[in-house]
């Protein structure tokens, strides 16, 4: 079957590659380019654990087709970190203990930057809302609602 | 029609381990040639944090920094036996086999110090920041980076040391059946505020108050995380989850996370956790394990909270509203 050309920006670089067409994001992602950030927890749109960022909207990059993301702006949990410091919803994750096996954790750091990035002064039910479509199984959620909230109130102050 | 308010409480003994084959889990320490010292396991760390752990009952027996320390997990193959990461056993018996391996460990450093030292290893101390002393002259010392060069390059000798921890194995009495399972046992109480509508025969869960006995936390954070986690798994289990809802009949059991269901985010009680430490007599620095009994207290306890508020036993695992309703139905046609 021919190869189909796909070309998008992944956290703020240029990708191009040659896929097979029906190939989802989350595969392009992870073995063609080489990001294994996205983790592949149910290939089905059910557990949330490969939440990617395009163009600003969350979506699943399990139920994504690659080709159908030209030109888009791609972005991943392993794009968050600038020169070696860590994004706040990545440190406040850590400083909260809201990891463990870690699986889930990159679809929470995304679900929660796309909440944050349009509702930056959170309540717990919008946190609670944003995350109600990613699984856990190690952490019980609170310590993860708790991190979002802790990352919305460190950006907040770092913006006044 | 109405919404049930009750509250139930449940408490539980939970052995850390269990009695399998005598339960062993065996370590090995060895020190680099700069003096970090590395631990190696087959037990694997799961994201409970044993790897952390491991690094500081490694690097407080040896009397290094945690730091100093990195833990290897990486190959059943090739590392020394465990039975595994199950039973609330790892800290207890990996740690256990952890301290063994490093006193060897340590005891071969301070010999080569000593040697270093032109002192006798037994008036030597570790300063606990990477440094050995004498004892009451603590400015004659040698670093623990010299000591291993010393010992790799000078003296031949390999600063390591080989732990294991196994229990008797204890066999059932033909009489009675009496045997004893463990010897360390973490307890756990908690008490537990449900609504159920006997209408729907949904339930909700609004405070849950668990206090456990751990004896010591070596890492007090990660209990609490642990403990957290638990509490919750702990409800899930009690309400939502199962593979065979109509046990032995296969049909009907979730096969994805639409049909295998678990609280979410928006599902949570009031969740209130209490640590009281009771140092264990055998276990590493009196550490029991917090692991696997965290998640067992909360189901007798909504079990009981339901019964409280409703009426009716539920014996059957989840207690969903199907079983519920029916309960409701036989409780009213008696």
């Amino acid at each position: 079957m021919a190869k189909i050309p796909v070309q998008f920006t992944l956290n703020g670089a240029e990708k191009a590659e040659f896929i097979d067409g029906g190939t989802t994001l989350l595969n392009a992602l992870r073995d063609k380019i080489g990001d294994t950030s996205p983790k592949g927890g149910c290939h089905q749109g059910t557990c949330g654990a490969c939440s990617v960022i395009i163009d600003g909207e969350l979506r699943l990059s399990c139920l994504t087709l690659a080709e159908t993301c030209n030109g888009a702006a791609i972005t991943t949990t392993s794009g968050l970190s600038q020169d070696g410091v860590l994004h706040p919803l990545q440190r406040a994750f850590l400083d909260a203990f809201a990891t463990q096996c870690g699986f889930c954790t990159p679809g929470m750091i995304m679900a929660a930057k796309v909440l944050l990035d349009h509702t930056p002064d959170p309540s717990r039910d919008d946190v609670v809302e944003a995350l109600s479509g990613n699984v856990c199984r190690c952490t019980g959620y609170e310590p993860i609602i708790q991190a979002v909230l802790t990352a919305a109130r460190s950006n907040s102050q770092n913006a006044a | 029609m109405a919404i049930r308010r009750g509250r139930g409480v449940a408490a539980i003994n939970y052995p850390t381990g269990m009695n399998l084959g005598g339960d062993p889990t065996q370590a090995l320490v060895h020190s680099t040639p700069t003096g970090n010292f590395m631990v190696t396991l087959s037990s694997v760390d799961l994201g409970q944090g044993m790897k952390q752990i491991m690094a500081q009952i490694c690097a407080e027996t040896i009397g290094v920094p945690t730091d100093r320390v990195v833990v290897d997990t990486a190959d059943t193959d090739t590392g020394p036996h465990c039975m595994g990461t199950f039973a609330s056993r790892g800290t207890h018996r990996a740690g256990n086999a952890v301290i063994q391996a490093a006193r060897e460990a340590r005891q071969v450093m301070l010999e080569v110090a000593a040697e270093e030292l032109e002192v006798n290893a037994s008036d030597l101390e570790t300063d606990g920041q990477g440094n050995i002393l004498v004892k009451g002259a603590p400015q004659r010392s040698i670093s623990i980076f010299d000591v291993a060069l010393s010992a790799h390059f000078k003296r031949g000798r390999s600063i390591s040391g080989r732990g294991m921890f196994l229990i008797p194995r204890s066999y059932p009495e033909k009489e009675t059946g009496a045997m004893k399972p463990s010897t360390c046992y973490a307890h756990a109480c908690t008490v537990a505020e449900v609504e159920v509508d006997d209408e729907t025969g949904e339930v909700t869960v609004l405070t849950v108050k668990n206090v456990f006995e751990i004896g010591r936390a070596l890492n007090p954070k990660m209990v609490e995380q642990q403990l957290v986690g638990g509490s919750w798994m702990g409800i899930s289990h009690a309400l939502y989850e199962t593979t065979e809802p109509y046990y032995p009949d296969r049909d009907h059991g979730g096969t994805d996370f639409n049909q295998y269901l678990m609280p979410g985010p928006g599902d949570l009680a009031q969740t209130e956790i209490i640590v009281l430490e009771r140092p264990s007599a055998d276990g590493p620095f009196g550490a029991k394990g917090p692991g696997e009994m965290c998640a067992n207290p909360q189901i007798p306890a909504v079990a009981n909270a339901v019964f409280d508020a409703v009426g009716v036993r539920i014996d059957t695992l989840p207690i969903t509203p199907e079983r519920i309703l029916r309960a409701l139905k036989a409780q009213a046609s008696n």
